[in-house]
């Protein structure tokens, strides 16, 4: 059963992570590309992780997944801004 | 099998990619997400401690240098690029560098010759778990303590750069948004990692190049968001900070001179609390020294 969970969940993240490098490599400009890519990762990654929860020996392992996760996130959610605002002062 | 295929052509793709972009600032990118995927690589054989170091050091400290610099310099199209006489001597030197390392390589006698048996006999003698810092500190240690320093004389030659009257690095832009957060939120998370890997080091993979690299990063990164300013580079704790770690370790290498009948030689038995009393300080010189390296050359007060 938790077998067929981890597997569900983490072809959902794949798919979203390879839906977030399409629309990097596809997407027209600076801002839709990182919305694609932050976005489609964050969530992609948060099904792997999910997945693969159940597989863990312990709470401790787990909880250390869930941190990543959350480090992940927080580095998206801060470095695609940044990133956003240096393209458009490059091309106005 | 196939996974580590791909992973070395990944490599070698980004590497070539690397070399062959003409944008300085993109270069320095492709440079980071290289050393990243060579970690990868290290992991895939079983050198954890080598690729923490490639992550921290090389693509991390590394990359973020030479962005900086690429920032500072302008992109390369604006200098003459190189004539073709010059462009072929490059291109000979280099492929000459890489036939002499390949020829290295494959000349080795099968098996190579390697000391991996004596140091895992002779490891518990040492109170250490991980063999890594064993070579690090007790049988290489002189390797060690000579890397310090090399920080050490970096930031010297750094300062250097200095125009006369100068006190400080010049302060970032001013940052507003998600930055001066994450400045908030990650250091307390950071400092608890760096410590953990400096401590892990021990007994397993990490060490005080490592966490001293996720040191000076929190604080370079608290810097960048505008919540602390560069020390003033005649400050007294900034130099004893630089200074303590290969201070000590030379310190205990006089001492084993005197206690035990040679130079950095661990008197028996206590080489685990010697190697974490010098462990400590050089963690802390090592991390300030890599921040001074980021913040680059101190500037005239505006």
């Amino acid at each position: 059963m938790t077998a067929v969970f981890t597997g569900v969940c983490v072809a959902a993240g794949l798919l979203f992570l390879a839906a977030g490098t399409a629309g990097l490599l596809r997407f027209p400009d600076a801002a839709t590309r990182l919305h694609a890519l932050t976005k489609a990762d964050g969530l992609g990654l948060g099904l792997i992780v999910l997945g693969l929860l159940p597989q863990m020996p312990g709470v401790a392992a787990a909880l250390k997944l869930l941190a990543i996760w959350g480090l992940v996130l927080l580095a998206g959610a801060t470095i695609g801004p940044l990133l956003a605002r240096h393209a458009t002062e490059r091309e106005p | 099998m196939i996974l580590d295929a791909l992973l070395a052509l990944a490599i070698l793709a980004l590497a070539a990619w690397t070399v062959w972009t003409r944008d300085a600032f993109a270069a320095g990118i492709g440079f980071v997400a290289t050393g990243l995927l060579l970690a990868l690589a290290w992991v895939r054989l079983g050198s954890v401690d080598v690729a923490l170091t490639e992550a921290a050091i090389g693509a991390g400290i590394g990359g973020v240098l030479l962005v900086n610099a690429a920032t500072h310099l302008g992109t390369t199209a604006e200098e003459a690029p190189p004539s073709p006489r010059q462009n072929r001597l490059i291109a000979l030197l280099c492929a000459g560098f890489a036939v002499a390392v390949g020829t290295a390589l494959l000349t080795l006698p099968d098996p190579a010759p390697n000391l991996v048996h004596e140091a895992a006999a002779a490891l518990p003698a040492t109170g250490l778990g991980n063999p890594v810092t064993a070579v690090l500190m007790v049988w290489r240690g002189l390797d060690t303590l000579l890397e310090a320093i090399v920080v050490l004389l970096a930031v010297l030659g750094l300062w250097a750069l200095a125009p006369e009257g100068a006190t400080r690095p010049a302060p970032p832009p001013r940052e507003e948004g998600p930055l001066p957060l994450l400045a908030r939120v990650l250091p307390p998370i950071g400092v608890v990692i760096a410590l953990h890997i400096v401590w892990a080091g021990a007994d397993g993979p990490g060490g005080k190049f490592q966490g001293g690299a996720i040191l000076a990063a929190m604080w370079v990164l608290a810097w960048m968001a505008g919540l602390v300013r560069a020390p003033e580079v005649m400050d007294r704790r900034l130099a004893w900070a630089l200074v303590a770690g290969p201070l000590v370790f030379l310190g205990v290498g006089v001492a084993g001179l005197v206690l035990a009948g040679e130079f950095l030689a661990l008197p028996a038995g206590w080489a685990k609390p010697v190697i974490l009393l010098i462990e400590a300080p050089l963690t802390l010189s090592i991390a300030a020294g890599l921040a001074l390296l980021l913040l680059g050359p101190p500037e005239r007060a505006p």
